[in-house]
């Protein structure tokens, strides 16, 4: 029985690894040797790395996926937050629509809205700009903070706020005195998870940037072609690629409870 | 006293909603209304004077276009199929990570890595794999196999790629649906001679069923506007463009503004009837 399970463990093991260990196998091998198609490189070497660093705009795409991250994160933080306490906490007309239209967004199709958004952006002087893509980023980080924060808030007993209120408390701070330090935990995870979607987004980052001024790193990925233009970009590509990749993957797996109860928590409590 | 406190608490409540609301609605409100109104219009950046109001022309445009059906059939055949499969694995792999008996912490922790993969980094790492001499994968195959250059195999690449990175999740969300289904009761099913096979299909799966149709919802949705693994793995060529690939196309490369946001009503409107579907004819529970 244990043998069973040990060999279906490794089966679900190497299905998630082995794409992962493929990429960085490939961003280790020798330029000469990147086409030999073996698993494992047959000559390792650093140049894959030291190049992308060398080139300027990946490393620009690096600080504007960071900067423009962070700040959408921080955003969204603030104003999913209050809204998600309101929801948990408060009775108020236009609570249910407010949840359905969130919902609404989160399931929205973001091609539809790159059209417009590109129109708009060049009038109001927006596009290929930080604030152009933080914008889009806010929005759609703002469904998932909403459902996650009031999920963690409805856990956190009422009785503390009241007990807080008694004492003479305004509603204003028995949220900020008494819910927010508790929800701490919470709200790590759910800004991981929106930092995780902001990072994680192509569509925006290529169609409402066209240069490095905002050019996140996974579009600056998709626009290598090499040192020159007889160079093969695809040792290149797969440094680059593992480089935006492992600070979510460490950062997945050593908050790997938490994001699983985030994940899940908006979606199926209800 | 009472009522004070109501009138406080509306009002508190309504000053916590308002950015969030307002934000939300800025930023998809505007531009909707805005591409219903581009949609009308002939609207090309490569003739800014040529602009002016066609009503429903540029619907009939796309909607009599072979490109925009069978991209159409692309993006529902690779939401079709790779909702199915990932059902399927994410099932599996959910019970795998609910019931295994060695390395739980190690199974729950690993399934996370597809998950927290920039798609974009991974989608390079499925076309180099089938990238003939490059790839490990395509070295599998028979010789002077280019599987990226035909449709159906594009097709079945993209819904590799596609079912890897977003099984977890699946997994993640079915496993919360399996964790609801009481012990006991399986427990008591099993005394009474129930066997595997039973248990699983007549008390765990219809317990599981409100988990299973979000899951399904979300997919659905998330899986029919696929972009980043087609604009990576094909760009669209040898007929794999999905809906979100052909909208951008014509936005991008073409600067047809008008066609361009046709399609983005278009993809809209089949989205929001993907939803209409689940919701009222299955019955799937909005999640609260």
């Amino acid at each position: 029985m244990r043998l069973r399970w040990g060999l279906i463990d490794v089966l679900v093991v190497l299905y998630a690894l082995i794409p992962v260990l493929w990429i960085v196998s490939l961003s280790f091998k020798d330029p000469s040797t990147i086409t030999d198609g073996a698993l494992l490189p047959t000559k390792w070497t650093w140049s894959n790395y030291a190049g992308i660093f060398r080139n300027d705009d990946f490393t620009r795409g690096l600080v504007n996926s960071i900067g423009i991250g962070l700040i959408a994160t921080f955003i969204a933080m603030l104003f999913g937050t209050m809204a998600a306490y309101a929801i948990a906490r408060l009775t108020f007309p236009g609570k249910r629509a407010l949840i359905g239209f969130s919902l609404l967004i989160a399931m929205f199709p973001q091609i539809s809205l790159v059209t417009p958004l590109f129109q708009i952006e060049r009038a109001l002087g927006l596009f290929d700009t930080w604030p152009g893509l933080i914008l889009p980023y806010v929005t759609f980080a703002l469904p998932l903070t909403i459902y996650t924060l009031s999920a963690f808030f409805k856990e956190i007993p009422t009785e503390l706020e009241r007990a807080a209120k008694m004492d003479g408390a305004t509603p204003f701070q028995a949220f900020w005195k008494v819910i927010v330090p508790l929800a701490v935990p919470g709200m790590v995870t759910t800004a991981i998870l929106a930092f995780i979607f902001c990072w994680n987004d192509f569509l925006f980052a290529i169609s409402l940037t066209s240069s490095s001024a905002a050019r996140t790193a996974p579009a600056t990925i998709s626009f290598f072609t090499g040192g020159s233009q007889f160079e093969d970009p695809t040792g290149s590509i797969a440094a680059a690629a593992v480089v935006i990749t492992i600070p979510i993957v460490v950062f997945v797996l050593l908050f790997q409870r938490r994001i699983v109860a985030g994940l899940t928590s908006g979606a199926v409590k209800g | 006293m009472t009522a004070g406190r109501a009138r406080d608490e509306r009002r508190l409540a309504l000053w916590l909603c308002a950015p969030a609301t307002l934000v939300m609605i800025a930023v998809t409100g505007w531009p909707i209304l805005y591409s219903v109104l581009l949609s009308l219009q002939r609207a090309d950046l490569r003739f800014p004077q040529d602009q002016a109001w066609i009503g429903l022309s540029n619907y009939t445009t796309v909607l009599s276009s072979p490109h925009w059906w069978t991209a159409f059939g692309v993006t529902a055949l690779i939401t079709v199929v790779s909702v199915a499969i990932e059902l399927v694995l994410g099932m599996l792999v959910a019970l795998v990570m609910f019931r295994t008996l060695v390395g739980r912490g190690l199974v729950r922790t690993v399934v996370l890595v597809p998950y927290g993969i920039v798609t974009v980094a991974a989608a390079y790492g499925w076309k180099y794999a089938w990238t003939p001499g490059t790839g490990w994968l395509a070295n599998l195959l028979p010789a002077g196999q280019a599987p990226l250059t035909g449709q159906w195999s594009s097709i079945a690449i993209i819904i590799l790629a596609e079912v890897w990175k977003t099984t977890p999740f699946m997994a993640l969300l079915l496993m919360t649906g399996l964790a609801l289904v009481p012990e006991e009761l399986l427990r008591a099913a099993a005394m009474d001679g129930a066997n595997r096979r039973q248990r699983f299909t007549k008390i765990v799966l219809p317990l599981m069923k409100p988990a299973i149709l979000v899951a399904l919802l979300f997919r659905t949705l998330d899986a029919f506007r696929i972009f980043d693994n087609v604009y990576v793995l094909t760009d669209g060529a040898h007929d794999t463009a999905s809906v979100s690939i052909t909208a951008y196309h014509n936005l991008i490369g073409g600067l047809n503004l008008g066609i361009g946001s046709t399609m983005s009503v278009l993809i809209l409107i089949s989205v929001a009837i993907i939803a209409f579907v689940f919701i009222r004819v299955f019955g799937a529970a909005a999640p609260r």
